[in-house]
């Protein structure tokens, strides 16, 4: 297993971009800070033995529940674009996704 | 649940009380409704537990169950019963804003399977209430409207992250609150506050319109005055409920019918590791409650969960890392804020880094990284193999305990800004609650008598999955042993909370 490395203002920008949090320069740096101080504590569970012992993800054992596939009455489409920012013809309105130029 | 008022020794002011009263005719669920309403109007600018009161639809659904009582039809066992119900659960057409600018002008489409419970039982939705954003902190000070202040201090937090709730509940705002606890959202507010809080069961109560948090933490719980209280109101809000696939298939649960069984022959734990820390008034209500225990015919032993002291780095890490996956539907398309930009990923990115305060960017950042590329296994996973280990400590403790005694937090509430700049030292209020998220057992905190500055003390009881019924029976003993507690700074005296000091 990999030892933890403390965070460093590089990360915080990776991580930052990963999260699609578009941060000020003064929120990196305290950021960076802040986060390697939580993870300072999280590294006393990072030294802990835990060979052989499995994960818990969930205080449950999970299942899949199945119900009949049978349709059955959902939230009126209109009511949902209502909610939405933008909308046109009946779905969501965004901006460009793709890098071409316009 | 049986009528209350059919229920000896209900006093009167209480839920049950005022369901009785209601249920016999004896007093109009509009006229409950009205004088809580009016006390919200008063008080609550100071507490600023609520960010939306709903004085209309509280009057006309309190209309309709005096209607109902007219007519001889049955309005449910909380009859007429005003309930304070945090923010993050989704309200059909009322604003449900997590306490974020992201959700500021959401009104959801449907309602959370609790709330639509709270209705069935005829509980009447006063307004929502205060939360840190998004459920994230210990102090409702993450709020992107304004901290909630405590009601026997206004100068200190009602703890968090249910702290509107919490408060108001104290405050006498609403005999009932409804909350949601993560890694003690509600216990910690209730303590700090001085009322009951319970964290149920994972699975018992239906997360279904539950803003998600951490998906494998999260539970919607009961905050009230009296254990007999929270005990109806989980009554009330438990259950199967098919639109949450982790709810488990079981009947409703009875809590309630458990609260006289004493605990004459039980085997209480009392956990070294979740109250010698402790401030020492805090130190020595636990004690005292489990002096009350044994009194009342429990055996009480001291034990040791060593486990449980690897609970908050592990918790952490993994509640931050459920969060950055589950927040990342704040995206600017389907609903809540747009700032707009010329493509999406800008903004996608725009977007959330206007909508989301301090503590939301700071979670997200952590779990990001924490389940990154390089990181995944000496963060997430041995975060997840740590909560094994919890999960089995408890397992142990519970082979010769019935139920665990500890302290909900390790002091009393704390100023308003004492601990904003310091995440850590924020987190460290979490220290004895989050062990129960992770091994998603139930525990409730109830009140202790106070501290030197009469700032309330909050005693954790602990449990087996599905032990709620050991719980409050243990917590009726506790509480009929408790130092009363006097009424706080800020309270409705109406409402059986006390005169203004």
């Amino acid at each position: 297993m990999a030892e933890p490395v403390p965070l460093t203002r590089q990360d915080a920008e990776y991580v930052a971009r990963l999260a699609r949090i578009a941060l000020s320069d003064a929120e990196l740096d305290l950021y960076a800070k802040q986060l390697a101080d939580v993870l300072r504590h999280a590294a006393a569970v990072s030294a802990l033995d835990t060979d052989g012992v499995p994960p818990t993800a969930h205080p449950l054992p999970l299942r899949n529940v199945l119900r009949p596939d049978e349709p059955r009455p959902c939230l009126d489409r209109r009511v949902v674009l209502e909610s939405a920012p933008a909308a046109e013809n009946g779905r969501f309105r965004v901006p460009r996704i793709l890098g071409e130029s316009p | 649940m049986t009528g209350a008022a059919g229920m000896p020794g209900v006093p009167p002011g209480t839920a049950l009380g005022i369901a009785g009263q209601v249920r016999a005719g004896e007093i109009s669920a509009t006229e409950v409704v009205s004088r809580h309403l009016s006390a919200i109007d008063r008080l609550d600018p100071e507490l600023n537990a609520f960010v939306t009161v709903l004085h209309g639809q509280a009057l006309a659904t309190a209309a309709e169950i005096d209607r109902r009582v007219a007519a001889g039809e049955d309005p449910g066992p909380l009859a007429g019963v005003p309930v304070a119900v945090k923010d993050n659960l989704c309200t059909l057409g009322v604003p449900t804003t997590c306490s974020s600018r992201m959700l500021e002008h959401w009104r959801p489409p449907y309602d959370a399977t609790v709330v639509q419970r709270l209705a069935t039982a005829g509980a009447v939705m006063v307004g929502k209430t205060n939360l840190d954003e998004f459920a994230m902190g210990s102090s409702t000070e993450n709020s992107a409207f304004g901290p909630t202040r405590n009601p026997y201090d206004t100068g200190r937090v009602p703890g968090g992250s249910s702290g509107g709730s919490a408060a108001a509940v104290a405050a006498g705002l609403a005999p009932l609150g409804l909350g949601s606890d993560t890694g003690g959202s509600i216990r910690q507010p209730a303590a700090l506050c001085g009322v009951v809080g319970m964290k149920p069961t994972y699975g018992t109560v239906s997360r279904y319109g539950l803003v998600a948090f951490a998906s494998s933490l999260d539970q919607v719980g009961p905050f009230a005055k009296t254990v007999l209280d929270a005990a109806a109101l989980f009554d009330a809000i438990g259950g199967h409920d098919p639109m949450d696939s982790t709810s488990l298939d079981r009947p409703a649960p009875r809590s309630v019918t458990a609260i006289d069984d004493g605990v004459q022959g039980c085997r209480v734990g009392l956990v070294r590791e979740l109250y010698e820390d402790a401030d020492v008034p805090v130190r020595s209500a636990v004690l005292a409650a489990a002096d009350a225990l044994a009194a009342a015919g429990a055996t009480v032993e001291e034990c040791s969960v060593p486990e449980v002291r690897h609970a908050l780095p592990a918790y952490y890490l993994l509640a931050p890392a459920e969060a950055s996956s589950n927040l990342a539907r704040y995206d600017g398309v389907r609903y809540g804020l747009r700032v707009d930009a010329d493509d999406a990923e800008s903004m996608n990115a725009a977007t959330r880094a206007a909508g989301f305060g301090p503590e939301v960017k700071r979670r997200i950042m952590l779990g990001t990284y924490a389940l990154s590329a390089g990181y995944y296994d000496a963060y997430y996973g041995q975060a997840q193999r740590v909560r094994t280990l919890i999960v089995r400590g408890f397992q142990r403790a519970y082979e010769s305990a019935d139920a665990l005694l500890g302290a909900t937090t390790p002091t009393t509430a704390f100023a308003l800004g004492d601990r904003v700049e310091d995440p850590w030292a924020m987190y460290l209020s979490d220290v004895f609650s989050v062990p129960s998220n992770l091994s998603g057992d139930p525990a409730m905190s109830l009140p202790f008598g106070a501290d030197e500055s009469g700032l309330p003390i909050g005693v954790q009881l602990l449990a087996p999955a599905l032990g709620e019924a050991v719980l409050v029976r243990m917590a009726a003993v506790v509480e009929s042993a408790a130092p009363s507690l006097s009424a706080p700074a800020i309270g409705n005296p109406g409402n059986g909370s006390g005169a203004r000091s």
